[in-house]
């Protein structure tokens, strides 16, 4: 079956590096221009798969970080021990070729036909902003009024990915940090893990019948799911995407 | 339902898997799990992955549901911990 092309089948496609932005000191976003792109929604995640000269293969799932109807981007957080994010955040030069799947995944996304006006609550873990930064700026594009709020757990102001976008967040979008192991001098924001007081403050009153999105390492998405659960939100309005272990945000 | 602990990931990780297997996005469909009926979405599966393949389990009684292997090229599909999924 190989090289045969099914119809609506994924396949994998070669990608070229359009543009790279550095978004802290170990994150960096890629702009990739994928042949034959069918579109995708907020909160989809694609495939890439390196293969070295040896012919050993590398594959790693990536939340794309634009809008729907934007150019794909994806937003690669380095690990050190990595197989695959050093190449993509240090050695990847414009007009690589990489080779992509999607986009994938129809549980965590954001359909704001479907979703309505149901208010969101976003929690992030480190990375985990990624897809929810999708959603945030599907929702500019489209000039929507749902109220947002953004509880972003992250160790310090300077790991914050997207600052300055989050700072000019627009209109009905509210962006709450909690920095667990820095903060700036006179810091009056959270300054520890996300907990269930944490939610209830910061959370939708169950009764405004909210639609939740947490996205973040395994320990960090049971901890706010649970809270959630707990506080009343019906666990399928608790949408969760669970990354592997990359450090605690 | 237990807590999953760290670096274990959710259905959400196989989604491009199953779109190469199954032809179709999985992640929303449904599966009951063969041995506690526990009904529930694949991305909601806990997935454990390792080099040798990858297990998606129950998260209610850790039933073994899916079981992925690839050898020499060819990935293996074991559906058996599952009493359906559409």
């Amino acid at each position: 079956m190989a090289g045969t092309a099914v119809r609506g089948r994924l396949t994998w496609v070669t990608a070229t590096v359009d543009a790279m932005m550095d978004e802290t000191a170990h994150v960096r976003t890629l702009v990739l221009s994928v042949p034959g792109w069918g579109g995708h929604q907020a909160g989809q995640h694609l495939d890439i798969r390196l293969t070295g000269d040896d012919g050993y293969r590398a594959e790693r799932s990536y939340s794309i970080a634009s809008a729907p109807g934007e150019p794909v981007a994806i937003t690669v957080e380095r690990l050190d021990d990595g197989e695959v994010s050093p190449y993509l955040t240090q050695d990847v030069q414009l007009g690589d070729e990489i080779e992509v799947r999607g986009p994938i995944g129809g549980y965590f996304v954001w359909e704001p036909v479907l979703d309505g006006d149901a208010p969101l609550l976003l929690a992030a873990g480190g990375s985990g902003v990624v897809p929810l930064r999708a959603m945030l700026r599907h929702r500019m594009q489209l000039g929507s009024s749902v109220p947002v709020r953004l509880l972003y757990s992250v160790r310090s102001l300077a790991e914050v990915i997207y600052r300055s976008e989050l700072d000019e967040a627009s209109d009905g979008v509210a962006v709450i940090y909690t920095l667990t192991r820095q903060q700036p001098p006179g810091w009056t924001g959270y300054a520890r893990r996300v907990d269930q007081q944490m939610m209830a403050e910061v959370a939708w009153p169950v009764a405004r019948e909210p639609l939740a999105y947490v996205c973040g390492p395994t320990n960090f998405v049971e901890a706010v799911a649970g809270d959630l659960v707990a506080l009343g939100y019906p666990p399928q309005r608790v949408k969760t995407e669970r990354f592997g272990a990359t450090g605690t945000p | 339902m237990e807590a999953l602990e760290d670096g274990v990931l959710d259905g959400n990780a196989i989604g491009g898997l199953l779109i190469e297997l199954f032809g179709t996005e999985m992640t929303t469909a449904v599966g009951v799990c063969g041995s506690c009926g526990t009904v529930g979405q694949v991305a909601e599966m806990a997935v454990y992955q390792a080099k040798m393949g990858t297990v998606a389990r129950c998260r209610v009684c850790d039933n073994v549901l899916m079981v992925f292997v690839e050898i020499r090229g060819i990935t293996c599909v074991d559906l058996r911990g599952l009493a359906s999924l559409s």
